[in-house]
């Protein structure tokens, strides 16, 4: 079996549809402050790991670079996140952005959750509010997600 | 907030719509495409940058894919035979630490051992799904930790390793392939995943051992 068989067996999975996505126009990317919500599962190793149906957010430090994978899917390839976190966390590609000049400040605090969810009742009511205010009293004006 | 959301798999990303999504067929796990490779990252990143100047909601596709046959696998040596009275997979999970170390030196620890057990425990917990591969109840086989998430670390701990011994990073999937088809360790989680079954444990309890591919049937 291939990654392209692996994505064949869920791509069907029922999708919740929102009927008004929250479209926004953002201040010009050289003035915005941008963050990064990656559903690796990304933790500190000094913060709790995720539970198997855990709806809640990590908060990562964008000056730190020890993040564990907290993932409880083994569906995914984890050898590309181990040589390299840029693969799924591209915060020294922000970085390099940013002393360019092409974007303006890269957050100071990023959000992890876990991409294994069974009930998206929660995470829709709860954990992703929350995060979204979480970021938005940072002042974040344009997030960058990434799927794991 | 503006939100630009990459997505691994393209259908999913048509179906949840959302306001700015690039499709990415890129490996699941690597959703900016090729580790270790500075500028193709930057593509990915410039590419969904530029779709905050979308007026309308809509999904674009990264125009370079990365395909995975599901044939690759990692070519790595493994320690030679060192205690004859050790379980061959113990005795290989033993061989494999210093590399193990090595590699946490260079690359930190992101996906070895140390949400379930340490690096020190690999070799006991390997133990316990012999046991269960054996024959052994699973939950008198002495996993240390919820069967799934050991399993989790002891793949980590021997794809760290891997990355101290070869001189590449790995194509997508084959450093899996490797631990899973080429290793000890990796023979006796597929016979402890199957002997679970076999024994009709609830499934969700063998089932996330490995890849929903390493069934043979």
């Amino acid at each position: 079996m291939a990654d392209q068989d692996i994505k064949r067996a869920v791509q069907d999975i029922e999708c919740p549809v929102f009927e008004q996505p929250a479209f926004t126009t953002p201040p010009p990317l050289e003035e915005a402050t941008v963050a990064i919500v990656t559903s690796a599962s990304l933790h500190h190793p000094d913060q709790d790991d995720f539970a198997p149906k855990d709806t809640t957010y990590r908060v990562l430090d964008a000056s730190r670079r020890d993040y564990l994978v907290g993932h409880w899917s083994p569906n995914f390839d984890t050898a590309g996140v181990a040589a390299d976190l840029n693969v799924v966390f591209p915060l020294d590609r922000l970085d390099e952005l940013a002393a360019q000049g092409r974007i303006g400040k890269v957050a100071d605090q990023h959000l992890a959750f876990a991409g294994n969810q069974f009930d998206l009742a929660q995470i829709r009511m709860d954990g992703g509010p929350a995060g979204a205010a979480f970021l938005k009293e940072q002042g974040v004006d344009v997030v960058l997600l990434t799927p794991v | 907030m503006a939100t630009v959301a990459l997505g691994s798999i393209r259908q999913q990303m048509i179906g949840t719509a959302p306001p700015r999504g690039l499709a990415c067929d890129f490996p699941l796990g690597r959703p900016i495409g090729k580790p270790n490779d500075a500028e193709f990252q930057h593509k990915v990143l410039a590419h969904a940058f530029s779709m905050l100047k979308r007026t309308e909601p809509g999904v674009e596709d990264f125009p370079e894919s990365i395909p995975d046959e599901g044939t690759e696998m990692l070519v790595c040596p493994l320690p030679p035979r060192h205690d004859p009275d050790a379980h061959p997979a113990v005795d290989e999970a033993r061989g494999l630490r210093v590399a193990y170390d090595r590699a946490i030196e260079k690359y930190g620890n992101r996906v070895g051992a140390g949400r379930a057990i340490s690096a020190d425990d690999v070799p006991s917990a390997i133990e316990s799904f012999i046991r269960i591969s054996e024959g052994t109840p699973w939950k008198e086989a002495q996993v240390p930790g919820v069967p799934a998430r050991v399993a989790q670390d002891i793949r980590g701990y021997y794809e760290t390793a891997a990355l101290a011994i070869v001189d590449h990073t790995p194509a997508a999937w084959a450093g899996l392939r490797w631990f899973r088809d080429a290793t000890q360790t990796g023979k006796v989680i597929r016979a402890a995943q199957q002997a679970m079954k076999d024994a009709d444990v609830r499934r969700d309890l063998w089932l996330f051992l490995l890849p929903m591919d390493s069934m043979q049937d």
